[in-house]
């Protein structure tokens, strides 16, 4: 069985984000890149399943400050593979990311067909769309999303999901496989690796590279950033100051006045 | 004695039984005593050969000077004598045997000598009066930790009946040998006298003086034979494990060498021979577990129990790996985290020290558990808590999770700039650490410091934004891999500033940056807590005091400034130069209780219910003392926990926990210096 | 000729989604600003009754087929690339909820069409369509324009849902679609959450908490607090995840959306699938140490600083004055 994992590096929001000079992008200076959460579910997700059926997990993801690290990290938590894919411009285009991994994915060795093919639901940046659909369909795969749990039944190729829903409430879905899927969490939280072991595994393994064939029409990113401002901070609440006791003291009197008390 | 014989009874016979029993009792110790050897030597290597003289000083001292039994006097004093009376008797008895093995030789016995034999004869009644004094404390006051074993009263009961066998053997002699009554036996001769009065005793006297003698020698050569099955091995071992402990700072961890590429230690040959020594050296006295603030508070930490769960596991497990064959056979040995020893056990250690401390044998409990976290740590089982705090500092060098430009922001609310020790020679780098820099309480004692640094004119710098985690934390939790990580790169800015002398407020930075960091406080950069600083400089009368402070205070010694470095008397030299009133607790130096933050703690859940937590323990053995009002501290971490307890507690009008800086600052500036405590915002 | 507004309406569980009015609210004033029609497309099997609810559109495209029972990416997606290629519509306001997540992640790849995700408003600026994306977690907006047909993901609360509700009949348009493909994903069955226990959207008070409290132990306070206001404890997503509180104590996206008289958040930073869970509390009142946190955008009262002061001193403020009252 083998399983794909798309990683992500998105911005680091513990950093303040500021507006570049140009007023349309995220000034880089301080600028640092984190993996986005919901990959690193995908990932446990994909090695959670590796544990249980066997097969390999391959990491795959797009050049960027910080992500060897990130790779290196998967590996040591023990996927077997590490792809990194280069060439391609960064953005807030997730469809020409999109685009160029579905032209990039069938020239990686031994890579496709995969059983699965998971990235996290959603990232905090994608402003045109999410992985895991668009490049489902560039790839003309099933799809689905909001996933927090896959039962494999490799016997008639296909797996059982289940989607989260509002309120609690989960859907279970059949599909067939091979399957794109949106993961929003694994059965467990995502698992610790020891530093010793992500340094080991800098030392004893490699990063493939894997760089993007020039793109064809269809990719580019269809729309444009007129401006980007940061939310003014407090720009809608009132905000009380004091010590805790004079705090507590103006909230019961809000509660008052309001009714709640 | 000669071996008395009986007329039935042959004097070549007699002789023959002795040798025989004598053989059989000698070569079950050895066969026994070598299979513990060969199970000390499934542990891995460790070179403890090193600065023979300070060994055997340190045996001379603490093995025969029973300095660290003597901390509890109540005990101490009988221990002591038992242990004399144990050395006293090994020599009579032996002579006896001897002469008794070997009658041809005619080896002068202790019963002759009229100087020796009231000595021994003294010691017996001793002996037996500390056995009393011991098994009162052991059965009746029952103090925690030590424990009402069979094993125990096994030994309380082989060596009184020793002695009283002596006793009636000596008094019963003196009837039936009275040639002998030139010498002088206070408690032997006394005990003729008794048993002369009763007729039937003085007529069977001879054959109830061989009686006695034989029983002697066989509870002997059974007490020989019981030794190494019992934890009165600690008797062998314990000279050993003092010979071989470890020199130089306790508490030091060191590199662990990596086997196959694993870190840290679960399986029997993973740990070291020294470290397998534990188990048999341990006397089960119970001393760590009461000094325990983990125990104190409920949780099922237990030194004590780590030590003898290791013996567990050695004696099941360790005999299957003695012979390849049954290695083989055996599959593998039951896991001992999860098996025997709980995570919870391990989780729960504040690496405050007090265990090693008390430990008369010298036992060293940490890097034993240190090297059982560094394998739960290696599987990923890792307290949820713990696990963000290691992202934290492995992505953003500090566990706050905050952005590493946000390092030096404490430096904003004051009215100068320290210099850049990056970029401008100084002589004093101050080495902040992450709570002094990112924690908002504390950043109010930092800029008390750099107040009070200016102000006496002493040339410091910071790192700013280069400055990480010194590792102290990571590497007691057990990562060791983001220890070295961290220690490569501040390693790498140290190289790169320009100082002389280094210095931290943090205990726990100190203490790593100290002995940890190969090169810096040897090499060329002595490394110094800001106590000592402190004191220094109040000592050549470079500090502008204007006021005598008229407080009275108590001073609560950090686990790593005190028992990990042994600086004691700094602090309280400051304190008592500025003019305060310094009154003890109970529990201070080196038996300071532990604020419960250390070992990664303070990253990880609160644990047992809060009456019994050790930082309220703290704060309440500070109120307690008349007339004291505040609690002075030095260390970051002890004013985060000590405030909190105080709150918690209720003590917040009785005491107030003060750095020992703001002292400092007090008596140098004017008060509205000081920013008023109540602005802080005490984050976790 | 410019093309008109659409809307696709949400029904799930026989029920028309809460957000569907808001779409509508919001296409009106778009339909209105452009200049042309409003129209509701309405995908479902055998429900053809909710085409009455629909009445703030001038027309609703009905679409009837067993395919349509449960919305996936493939049945709905393919249904409304159809529909959207045949009718060239300018602009599409589609829905960000659970249920409508696959079919938006593909429509767009589907179409060819660009698509603009996190659109917490939608303006008519010199009479072309303009989003107001919330980037970063909602620490950042963007001014994004697109080319047509756009497709425009709307973030739950663009608009009130009452402005949506118009007692009118909408001419109603009957369509249909080709379903070729046999489907490779089939809707199994629904799984209820566990029942039991409290249950967060009939509580008047609620005491949330986020990552930000610290600990687990502080849930203790939370939880204090709660009694004093005759409340219970919520939280947001990651305390769901680390396992402090049980996933029906869950407000947001996957959780559940409340509406209480006092929504206290501790320690939550305000990420958008939180706030939508939320944010039509009647009082909230935001305590974080970040004074750049999303949560201040939708909160009535803030205090930046540690969570534990405050809740400690407003319980013991609570318990003196119910004492001084039941005295």
């Amino acid at each position: 069985m083998h399983t794909v994992v798309l990683l992500k590096m998105v911005p680091d929001v513990v950093e303040e984000l500021e507006v570049a000079a140009d007023g349309r992008s995220l000034d880089t200076e301080f600028l640092r890149l984190i993996l986005n959460e919901r990959d690193n579910h995908a990932l446990e997700l994909a090695l959670l399943l590796k544990e249980r059926h066997g097969g390999k997990v391959t990491a795959v993801a797009f050049d960027a400050p910080e992500v060897d690290e990130v790779l290196f990290a998967a590996l040591a938590k023990g996927a077997d593979r590490a792809v990194k894919v280069t060439g391609a411009e960064p953005g807030l285009s997730t469809r020409t990311a999109a685009y160029s991994l579905a032209l990039v994915l069938p020239t990686v060795d031994g890579l496709l067909p995969a059983d699965f093919i998971l990235a996290g639901c959603q990232a905090i940046d994608d402003l045109d769309g999410m992985m895991a659909p668009l490049l489902a369909q560039e790839m003309k795969l099933p799809y689905l999303g909001l996933v927090s749990s896959v039962t494999l039944d490799s016997a008639d190729r296909k797996a059982t999901v289940q989607k989260e829903y509002a309120g609690g409430v989960h859907g279970e879905f059949e599909v067939r496989l091979p399957a794109v899927l949106g993961i929003q969490a694994a059965e467990k939280p995502p698992r610790y690796v020891p530093v010793a072991k992500v340094r080991a595994a800098m030392k004893s393994q490699t990063i493939e590279v894997a760089p993007v064939p020039t793109l064809a029409n269809g990719g580019e990113a269809a729309f444009h950033v007129l401006s980007m401002a940061k939310l003014e901070a407090a720009g809608h609440a009132e905000i009380l100051e004091g010590t805790p006791e004079e705090i507590a003291s103006k909230i019961a009197e809000v509660l008052v006045a309001r009714g709640v008390l | 004695m000669m071996i008395p014989t009986a007329e039935s009874f042959g004097p070549v016979l007699a002789w023959i039984v002795l040798w025989v029993v004598f053989l059989a009792a000698v070569g079950l110790f050895a066969w026994r005593v070598s299979f513990l050897i060969r199970l000390l030597l499934l542990g891995r290597a460790d070179n403890r050969f090193d600065h023979i003289p300070a060994r055997l000083k340190r045996v001379v001292v603490y093995v025969f000077g029973q300095l660290r039994l003597l901390e509890e006097p109540l005990i101490g004093i009988p221990h002591l004598l038992i242990f004399y009376g144990f050395v006293v008797f090994l020599f009579a008895t032996t002579g006896m045997l001897l002469q008794g093995l070997l009658p041809g030789l005619h080896i002068p016995t202790v019963e002759e000598n009229r100087y020796l034999a009231p000595v021994v004869d003294l010691f017996a009644v001793v002996v037996l009066a500390g056995l009393a004094v011991a098994s009162f404390r052991r059965f009746v006051i029952r103090p925690a930790g030590l424990q009402l074993t069979r094993d125990a009263a096994t030994v309380n009961l082989l060596i009184s009946s020793l002695m009283i066998t002596y006793l009636a053997a000596e008094g019963f002699q003196r009837i039936a040998e009275p040639a002998d009554a030139q010498v002088w036996l206070p408690v032997g001769g006394w005990l003729a006298n008794v048993f002369s009065s009763s007729g039937f005793l003085q007529v069977h006297a001879s054959v109830l003086y061989q009686t006695f003698w034989w029983l002697h020698v066989l509870i002997v050569l059974s007490f020989l034979v019981f030794l190494p099955y019992s934890k009165h091995m600690h008797l062998l071992a314990a000279p050993f494990s003092v010979f071989f402990s470890q020199l130089g700072p306790p508490g030091i961890l060191t590199t662990p060498t990596e086997k196959e590429g694993r870190l840290g230690a679960e399986r029997l040959e993973e740990f070291t021979w020294r470290q397998l020594l534990s188990a048999f050296a341990c006397a089960e006295c119970g001393r760590c577990e009461r000094a325990c603030p983990s125990f104190q508070s409920g949780e099922p930490c237990s030194p004590r129990n780590l030590i003898h769960n290791l013996k567990q596991q050695l004696l099941l497990y360790g005999p299957a790996f003695l012979t390849k064959a049954r290695a083989a056979a055996d599959g593998g040995e039951p896991t001992l985290i999860g098996g025997l020893i709980a995570p919870q056990e391990l989780w729960a250690c504040t690496t405050c020290l007090a265990c090693a401390e008390r430990c008369p044998v010298f036992n060293e409990h940490l890097p034993i558990m240190v090297d059982l976290r560094r394998r739960l740590v290696e599987r990923g089982e890792l307290d949820p808590h713990l696990e963000e705090a290691l992202r934290n500092l492995t992505r953003y060098g500090n566990s706050f999770g905050q952005s590493e430009r946000k390092r030096a922001i404490w430096t904003q609310l004051l009215d100068f700039r320290p210099k850049d020790a990056r970029k401008e020679p100084v002589e004093w780098l101050w080495y902040l650490g992450e709570y002094n820099c990112y924690h908002p309480s504390i950043q109010l004692i930092t800029r008390s410091l750099a107040r009070v640094l200016k102000a006496t004119g002493v040339d410091f710098g910071i790192l700013y934004e280069a400055e990480r985690n010194s590792g102290n934390d990571a590497r007691r939790v057990g990562e060791e891999g983001l220890f070295e990580v961290l220690r490569e790169k501040n390693t790498a800015t140290l190289q790169q500033a320009k100082f002389e002398k280094l210095f931290s407020m943090d205990p726990h930075v100190y203490n790593t940056l100290k002995n940890e960091y190969p090169g810096l406080n040897h090499g060329r950069h002595p490394v110094l807590h800001y106590t000592e600083l402190l004191a220094q400089l109040l000592a050549e009368g470079r500090l502008p005091l204007t006021r005598r402070l008229s407080c009275t205070v108590t001073y609560h010694d950090p686990c790593y400034l005190g028992r990990y470095n042994q600086v004691y008397d700094a602090p309280r030299a400051v304190l008592r130069g500025l003019g305060a009133r310094v009154k003890e607790m109970p529990r201070s130096r080196s038996h300071s209780l532990c604020c419960g933050g250390g070992g990664g703690r303070i990253w990880m859940q609160e644990i047992g219910d809060a009456e019994s937590r050790p930082s309220e323990s703290r704060v309440r053995e500070a109120a307690a003392l008349a007339g004291v009002e505040v609690l002075v501290v030095a260390c970051p971490k002890d004013y985060v926990m000590f405030t909190d307890a105080l709150k918690t507690t209720g003590l917040e009008g009785r005491l107030v926990v003060k750095d020992l800086t703001e002292l400092v600052e007090e008596a140098i500036g004017p008060l509205g210096w000081s920013e008023p405590h109540d602005a802080a915002q005490v984050e976790r | 000729m410019a093309g008109n507004l659409w809307v696709v309406a949400e029904n799930w569980r026989g029920k028309v989604s809460d957000v569907t009015f808001e779409l509508l609210a919001l296409g009106r004033e778009l339909a209105d600003g452009l200049g042309v029609s409003l129209e509701a497309v309405l995908l479902c099997h055998q429900e053809k009754e909710f085409t009455r609810d629909l009445g703030a559109a001038d027309t609703v495209l009905f679409l009837d087929h067993p395919s349509l029972a449960e919305p996936t990416a493939e049945s709905y997606g393919a249904a409304l690339a159809q529909l959207i290629q045949e009718r060239k519509p300018q602009g599409v306001l589609v829905p960000l909820s659970n249920v409508s997540w696959d079919w938006v992640g593909v429509l767009p790849a589907m179409l060819g069409a660009p698509y603009l995700n996190f659109c917490k408003d939608v303006r008519v600026v010199d009479g072309k369509i303009e989003a107001c994306c919330l980037l970063y977690g909602g620490k950042m907006e963007a001014r994004v324009a697109s080319a047509s047909p756009a497709i425009l993901g709307i973030l739950p609360g663009a608009r009130p849902a009452a402005n949506g509700r118009i007692q009118k009949q909408a001419s109603v348009e009957e369509v249909k679609v080709e379903f070729e493909k046999t489907p490779e994903v089939t809707f199994k069955q629904y799984i209820e959450p566990e029942q039991g226990g409290v249950d967060i959207t009939q509580q008047p008070v609620l005491v949330s908490v986020g990552r930000g409290i610290g600990s687990q132990d502080n849930l203790a306070i939370a939880e204090a607090l709660a009694a004093a206001l005759s409340g219970a404890v919520s939280g947001s997503r990651p305390v769901i995840d680390q396992g402090w509180l049980p996933l029906s104590r869950q407000v947001g996206k996957s959780g559940a959306t409340v509406k209480p008289k006092l929504y206290l958040a501790v320690g939550i930073s305000g990420a958008p699938e939180h706030v939508e869970g939320m944010k039509n509390s009647e009082l909230i009142i935001a305590i974080n140490t970040d004074p750049q946190a999303p949560i201040f955008q939708v909160a009535h009262y803030g205090i930046v600083g540690d969570a534990m002061d405050t809740l400690s001193a407003l319980t013991e403020e609570l318990q003196k004055a119910s004492a001084r009252k039941g005295a």
